[in-house]
């Protein structure tokens, strides 16, 4: 499936990306994550387990265990700081 | 009802007063602004930036002010907040809810800031003497949030 996904904040910052398109097999968000960590240096580390960061999918915030759909929008970031 | 992502400021006696303006029927306004503050963590805040997610933002604001409408009955509530550059003393956000009586005004009022620091996607990064840094979240702003999935 094809995927737009989006990159905020420190994230942004540390992976030098703000957003990008991808082919992607897998099919919850918890497969995404794991792909993204196979890219290795800040990626595996950032998105290691027990990292906190937040996943949205078509800007709602969800768990891992959610499920993607072709051309979804999603995002990856800290937890929120605002207010 | 009213929510709006900007980067000027706002004025809280004019957004207060619009509330009641060519109306009677409310009883009570319960107003919270929050302000950049100019030390944070034990050390000086020069000035913050505020990055937001937009489109999701939005959204994400919209279904507060509806989720309290949900709980409590409300006549009108105004939620914004700004993005951008500030300096300590600026405000950053304001929420005011109207309503019949005190109670769900400010009950409305602080449930939407506890679930605005947890739910919104916005994010803080200060400049201090020894550099930028991102805020980081807090675990007492989980907590406050948590509050009210118990109520």
């Amino acid at each position: 499936m094809k995927l737009r996904v989006l990159y905020f904040a420190r994230l942004r910052e540390r992976f030098g990306l703000a957003d990008e398109a991808l082919d992607f097999a897998g099919s919850t968000a918890a497969d995404l994550i794991a792909h993204l960590q196979t890219r290795g240096g800040v990626w595996a580390e950032e998105l290691a387990a027990g990292r906190a960061f937040r996943v949205a999918i078509n800007q709602d915030i969800v768990t891992l265990d959610a499920p993607l759909a072709d051309n979804a929008e999603v995002a990856i970031f800290p937890p929120v700081t605002g207010g | 009802m009213k929510t709006i992502v900007q980067t000027a400021a706002f004025n809280l006696g004019a957004e207060v007063n619009a509330m009641s303006q060519g109306r009677t029927d409310i009883g009570a306004i319960a107003s919270f602004v929050g302000l950049a503050r100019d030390v944070n963590d034990g050390s000086g805040v020069q000035a913050m930036t505020l990055e937001h997610y937009p489109g999701m933002t939005e959204k994400a604001l919209l279904a507060l002010v509806e989720e309290a409408r949900s709980r409590w009955t409300l006549l009108d509530v105004t939620l914004i907040h700004r993005v951008g550059r500030l300096l300590p003393g600026d405000p950053i956000v304001l929420v005011a809810v109207a309503s019949q009586h005190r109670g769900e005004a400010f009950a409305a009022c602080e449930f939407i800031m506890d679930a605005l620091k947890t739910r919104v996607p916005f994010w803080k990064k200060e400049e201090t003497p020894q550099g930028e840094r991102w805020v980081e979240a807090r675990a007492s702003d989980d907590a406050a949030a948590a509050r009210w999935d118990e109520s």
